[in-house]
């Protein structure tokens, strides 16, 4: 069984500072149903992303990711994706509070912006440790507690408390 | 070790006794307030996926604002869904029609220092003006909260802004956070709790204290907070509640502050933004001479009483331009009580002004007064983003009630300290 808050040797596309929340699921899309919006996910910065991306892979980004508007598809769109996790050294509030939510790893890691596109890596979200297989260089990451692991593990919080309410 | 008020709070609410800043941890909520936009229509669907109702009704405060009254059937259906469940999950505090949700809130004692509250709505930052620590979240969030009654929450570190010195006439708490946004930018908060203090907040009067905490959303803080004081206490017991232990919820000597920012009060004047973003804000006299066609004096942000009443002293024995109108939304129906028996309506009125019904109203496009293609606003409300208050291509700017006011007396924008004697 893959252990909870472990991912190993996930492929990466690396992004800069400020990736907002249009740039994530853009306004004009927001009456449209999830794969529409989906399929439009970082197109403005990156048109190869939904093209070739493939579920477990990660993002490694610059600071604030996420900024902007509250809207929950933001996050949704990556989810949509199979995007594991999202690394930064800082995210947007809201979308912070969004992704886990919705099941998406997000963890804050100063090293992030450091790690190159289609590079590899392995993470520990327990302990706090980011691996980049190209290069061997190990970073730090805050860890997350269990609690909220558990939470990622089952989808996120609806699916979660889904699980709680009926044990 | 020593915390900062934030810290504390959200420390007694996980439990603990001491938090981290960084650290995740999960918080017993102490209140949770909804309202009809961001409320019921959005959790009710997914309370029923998971089969449970509210977990402590007398710990949700429900506050009809946003589609206030109805102007067409969606909207009516809106309220009518929020009514129905109000009265489903027995709540005893539902505030229909009554007011904004952040200016009703406190002003019916539900707020005092040391809560740690959740609102759905992203100008929850306001309770922080009450010693609390009380933050905005969306719908799957609120849905989680009112399910179980926690939430978890990452410790903020704290932003310190020292503000010193009396304010010049014409001036008002929207003018620092004004110029707060032009400096700091509209992620200069970084999603930490920035906390107000230093002499000229601490002879503030609360609905002042309000605006500082509610435009700290405008900063891209998580919240923003005031340590309670005898201000406080005072205007938690004329709502008609008990204060509790002001003195325990204070910072302690030397807590960790991530960086302060000096600001001089006494060297401020009224502030103006430019459209599309708060952190647009200038000198009145860079935008002076903008011609306009509304004035409005509207939102939890910037129609409170004193609001109305520095609107009024612009307006007393003056009238609106012809070709500019003046609409004014009080923030509640207390407030819009109190003005009209202190005779500020009066003045109002008389000048020309149109009274909306009390709510959000057109502050975000939602109910009657919105903007045409093209046209110009002035506005004491937070937010100017492109559309917000109606047709994509109109322009808010954003000023406090004097501003507005005098603009609607010339029809173009003017330093209002020319009307004030
Ligand atoms: S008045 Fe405006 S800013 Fe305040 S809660 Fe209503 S819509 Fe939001």
């Amino acid at each position: 069984m893959r252990k909870t808050g472990v991912i190993e040797k996930a492929r990466t596309w690396a992004y800069g500072d400020y990736v907002d929340t249009d740039v994530l699921a853009p306004g004009l899309y927001m009456k449209s149903p999830m794969e529409v919006m989906a399929a439009h996910c970082l197109e403005t910065i990156d048109p190869d992303f939904v093209l070739n991306v493939r579920p477990g892979d990660i993002i490694c980004a610059g600071k604030n990711f996420g900024m902007g508007s509250s809207r929950e598809q933001a996050a949704q769109s990556l989810v949509f994706h199979g995007v594991a996790a999202v690394l930064a050294p800082s995210f947007g509030g809201i979308f912070y509070r969004n992704a886990i939510n919705h099941g998406l790893m997000a963890l804050v890691c100063a090293a992030a912006p450091r790690i190159a596109s289609g590079h590899h890596v392995s993470i520990n979200a327990v302990d706090g440790c980011v691996q980049v297989e190209e290069t061997g260089n190990e970073y730090p990451c805050e860890p997350m507690p269990e609690h909220l692991l558990a939470m990622l593990a089952d989808g996120g919080l609806v699916s979660h408390l889904n699980r709680r309410f009926k044990e | 070790m020593t915390s900062t008020l934030t810290q504390k709070i959200i420390a007694h609410a996980a439990g603990r006794d001491t938090v981290s800043p960084g650290e995740i941890v999960i918080c017993k909520v102490d209140l949770a307030m909804i309202h009809d936009s961001g409320g019921p229509r959005r959790v009710q669907p997914i309370l029923d996926k998971l089969g449970i109702g509210v977990w402590n009704p007398e710990k949700v405060v429900l506050i009809s604002d946003h589609y206030v009254p109805a102007v067409d059937a969606e909207s009516a259906r809106i309220l009518n869904m929020t009514r129905k469940f109000a009265s489903d999950q027995n709540l005893p505090n539902f505030y229909d029609m009554q007011g904004i949700c952040h200016v009703v809130l406190p002003e019916r004692g539900h707020l005092k220092p040391g809560m740690f509250v959740v609102g759905g709505d992203s100008h929850s930052p306001t309770g922080g003006a009450f010693g609390c620590f009380m933050f905005g979240i969306g719908a799957t969030d609120m849905a989680g909260v009112l399910a179980t009654g926690e939430t978890w929450v990452r410790v903020p570190e704290t932003i310190r802004i020292e503000l010193t010195g009396g304010m010049r006439p014409g001036v008002s708490a929207k003018d620092i956070m004004l110029a707060l946004c032009a400096r700091l930018g509209m992620d200069g908060g970084d999603y930490q709790v920035i906390e107000y203090a230093g002499d000229t907040v601490s002879t503030l009067p609360m609905p002042e204290r309000m605006t500082l905490c509610n435009m700290a959303a405008e900063l891209g803080a998580q919240t923003g907070i005031i340590a309670g004081d005898g201000i406080t206490a005072d205007f938690i017991r004329n709502a008609g509640a008990h204060p509790g232990d002001i003195d325990r919820w204070q910072n302690d000597p030397g807590a960790p502050v991530r960086e302060t920012h000096r600001i001089d009060i006494a060297a401020l004047g009224p502030q103006v933004a430019a459209p599309h973003s708060p952190a647009n804000a200038a000198a009145v006299a860079e935008t002076a001479g903008t011609k306009i066609d509304q004035a409005y004096i509207g939102a939890c942000t910037g129609a409170k009483l004193v609001d109305l009443q520095m609107a009024a002293e612009v307006l007393r024995g003056r009238e609106v331009a012809s070709g500019s109108r003046l609409l004014v939304a009080p923030a509640s129906q207390k407030d819009m009580a109190a003005a009209a028996a202190d005779g500020t309506l009066a003045i109002l009125t008389a000048a020309g002004a149109i009274m909306m019904p009390t709510g959000c109203g057109a502050c975000a496009g939602y109910g009657a007064g919105v903007l045409a293609e093209g046209e110009v606003c002035i506005a004491s409300t937070a937010r100017n983003f492109r559309g917000r208050m109606g047709a994509a291509s109109s322009e808010v700017y954003l000023g406090n009630p004097y501003t507005v006011a005098a603009a609607a007396v010339v029809g173009e924008i003017i330093d209002p300290r020319e009307f004030l004697s």
